[in-house]
């Protein structure tokens, strides 16, 4: 299977804290994976490094084979990376229509026109088109400031599929959503996703969203990867029970580890 | 080319304002040039602070747009209006595409110091320039407009009057478009969450130079404007007072119309007429309760009693 994604021993150090020790991570082309670990394993920072928000202290990232490393979020965004955010990353005073037809039109271009209305009948009728696939119809016209986390979750993650990646990168996908519409959240995003043909990689605190989804975990502790695999596998490790999941007699204990 | 009903609405008032100027008394035709040539100066602030910048020194390209009119005259033989106002703008395209470059790494208060900077040094050099006439500065040569030159004081003021409407128009019209497109609304959207932007692939810094750079080129032609009504330029033009005056306007006014900035201008400079009268020592007391009163009572400016009523008309 072709890679997409590569990191090679990357560290990032925030003075005495280590957030990322040495990660090698290998991801293939069409893969599902899960990132668990609990507050301040590093899930978010090796995500932030990834996508060019954070530098890395050492080591080297490869996308689709070429170096990333130091290039500028936009950039790796442009090139076929994108990315939603733990706390939803949105135009707050904007409506959720017109968040959307930014996103259409920085999908266009890079150089947005200075005299022709952003807001085109065709855009219009993209986003509205969005807003449907994702069930967030009736938000169009709500600011963002009006809308439930849940859905602004969902505008977030639309927003980064526009520009139609290649791997997809989602930190929480779920986190503020309430635990019944968890699934009907994830299932419309997974949906999406699907269509696009996408990488994904996404962090989940939930064990029964991860076990749900996922073909394969990787499970961070202290800035290090302490379990890579099967979900089956990863879930029944030692380490995993005592450093990531706790020590959850069966399924269905509220929000796992939070 | 289709034009919308806030084009239709800014083409019939501008209209009547020409002709509003054949029968007006010439010192509301004086007061109400000045009042749109600095709105157009007010324009290029505003459409900074919709990108969340807020720019002390715009003086600057007031000044140059100004500058460039008085020296083309009397130094390049430069008299067509047109053509002294176009050299303006172009000059200020050019100061502002070097002076991007620095400004659009900044945001804040950073921002807004960096280019107060910016219009104090070109006030210190002309201070310190006796050939330009320093501190006084200088007059500006007569002019003509398509080979006409008007005769005497009224006639050129009348001139300039027309001249000011005529170019406010096409300005409002294209701001109004600028405001819409692609550029307008993701400054807008760089504003509210830079980092957003970033992840959609697209430069904040990139944009916020081309809005800067269009700025620019906006607030040089009110410069122009200014010098040919008053025949007279001086480095006041680049003081921090004048730009703290813009951005005074630019509150006044509000970001909610393109409109706004000319109807804030007027007010501005009928309340500052009136309060010099009658209160010669300390007008600046007046102006200072108003921008109070605005700021406290209309904080999206002057604009939202217009569109609160259009709203209620609506319900
Ligand atoms: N910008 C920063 N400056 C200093 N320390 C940071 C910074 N970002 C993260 N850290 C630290 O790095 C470690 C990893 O943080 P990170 O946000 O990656 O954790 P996380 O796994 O995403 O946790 P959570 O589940 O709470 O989101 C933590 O100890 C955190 O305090
Ligand atoms: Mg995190």
């Amino acid at each position: 299977m072709t890679v997409i994604l590569e990191t090679k021993s990357l560290n990032k150090e925030f003075g005495a804290v280590i957030a990322a020790k040495d990660l090698d991570v290998r991801i293939s082309k069409g893969e599902i994976v899960g990132v668990i670990g609990s507050n301040g394993a590093g899930k978010t920072t090796f995500i932030n490094m990834v996508t060019g928000y954070l530098k890395p202290t050492r080591g080297e990232i490869l996308f689709n084979g070429k170096s990333i490393l130091g290039h500028s979020p936009r950039a790796i965004t442009r090139a076929g990376m994108a990315r939603s955010f733990q706390v939803a990353q949105l135009f707050p005073e904007m409506t959720v229509l017109d968040n959307l037809i930014v996103a259409l039109a920085a999908a266009e271009s890079p150089r947005p026109s200075f005299l022709s209305p952003l807001r085109s009948d065709k855009r219009i009728a993209r986003a509205e088109d969005i807003l449907r696939e994702f069930g967030v119809e009736n938000y169009r016209d709500s600011l963002v400031t009006a809308v439930p986390q849940g859905a602004r979750k969902l505008v977030d993650i639309a927003m980064a599929l526009i520009g139609n990646p290649q791997m997809l990168l989602l930190d929480e996908p779920t986190s503020g959503v309430s635990m019944d519409e968890k699934t009907g959240l994830m299932d419309t995003v997974m949906n999406a996703v699907r269509q696009h043909g996408v990488t994904v990689l996404f962090v989940e605190h939930d064990m029964d969203v991860v076990e749900r989804y996922v073909s394969r975990v990787l499970a961070f502790y202290s800035g290090e990867i302490i379990a890579d695999g099967q979900p089956s596998a990863v879930l029944a490790d030692e380490r995993v029970r005592d450093l990531v999941t706790g020590h959850r007699p069966t399924h269905k204990k509220g929000n796992g580890v939070s | 080319m289709r034009f919308d009903k806030t084009e239709i609405s800014l083409a019939a008032v501008a209209i009547a304002l020409v002709l509003f100027g054949f029968v007006s008394p010439g010192w509301l035709i004086f007061l109400l040039t000045i009042a749109f040539a600095k709105a157009l100066v007010v324009q290029g602030v505003v459409m900074q602070m919709r990108s969340g910048l807020v720019s002390f020194g715009q003086g600057l390209f007031y000044c140059i747009g100004g500058y460039t009119v008085g020296m083309g005259g009397q130094f390049f033989g430069i008299h067509d209006a047109i053509a002294a106002l176009s050299l303006g703008m172009l000059v200020a395209i050019a100061v502002a595409m070097v002076l991007g470059l620095l400004l659009t790494r900044y945001r804040d208060i950073f921002f807004a110091m960096l280019s107060l900077a910016f219009s104090m040094i070109l006030f210190g050099i002309l201070v310190k320039s006796p050939e330009l006439g320093s501190t006084d500065g200088f007059n500006v040569h007569n002019w003509t407009i398509f080979g006409w030159a008007p005769d005497g004081g009224e006639s050129s003021q009348h001139t300039v009057f027309t001249l000011t409407i005529l170019a406010g128009l096409v300005i409002a019209v294209l701001i109004h478009r600028y405001t819409k497109a692609g550029i307008g609304v993701i400054c807008e959207a760089v504003r509210e969450n830079e980092v957003r932007v970033e992840y959609l692939g697209l430069s904040p810094r990139w944009l916020l130079y081309g809005n800067y750079v269009s700025a620019a080129a906006v607030s040089a032609l009110g410069g122009g404007l200014t010098a040919l009504a008053t025949g007279h330029v001086d480095p006041e033009m680049a003081y921090w007072t004048t730009s703290g005056e813009f951005i005074f306007i630019a509150l006044l006014g509000g970001l909610g119309h393109v409109a706004a900035p000319f109807i804030a201008a007027v007010v501005f400079s009928v309340v500052r007429t009136y309060a010099i009268e009658l209160v010669p020592h300390t007008w600046q007391m007046i102006l200072g309760f108003t921008l109070l009163g605005v700021i406290v009572f209309l904080p999206k400016g002057l604009w939202s009693l217009v569109s609160r009523k259009k709203a209620g008309e609506r319900a």
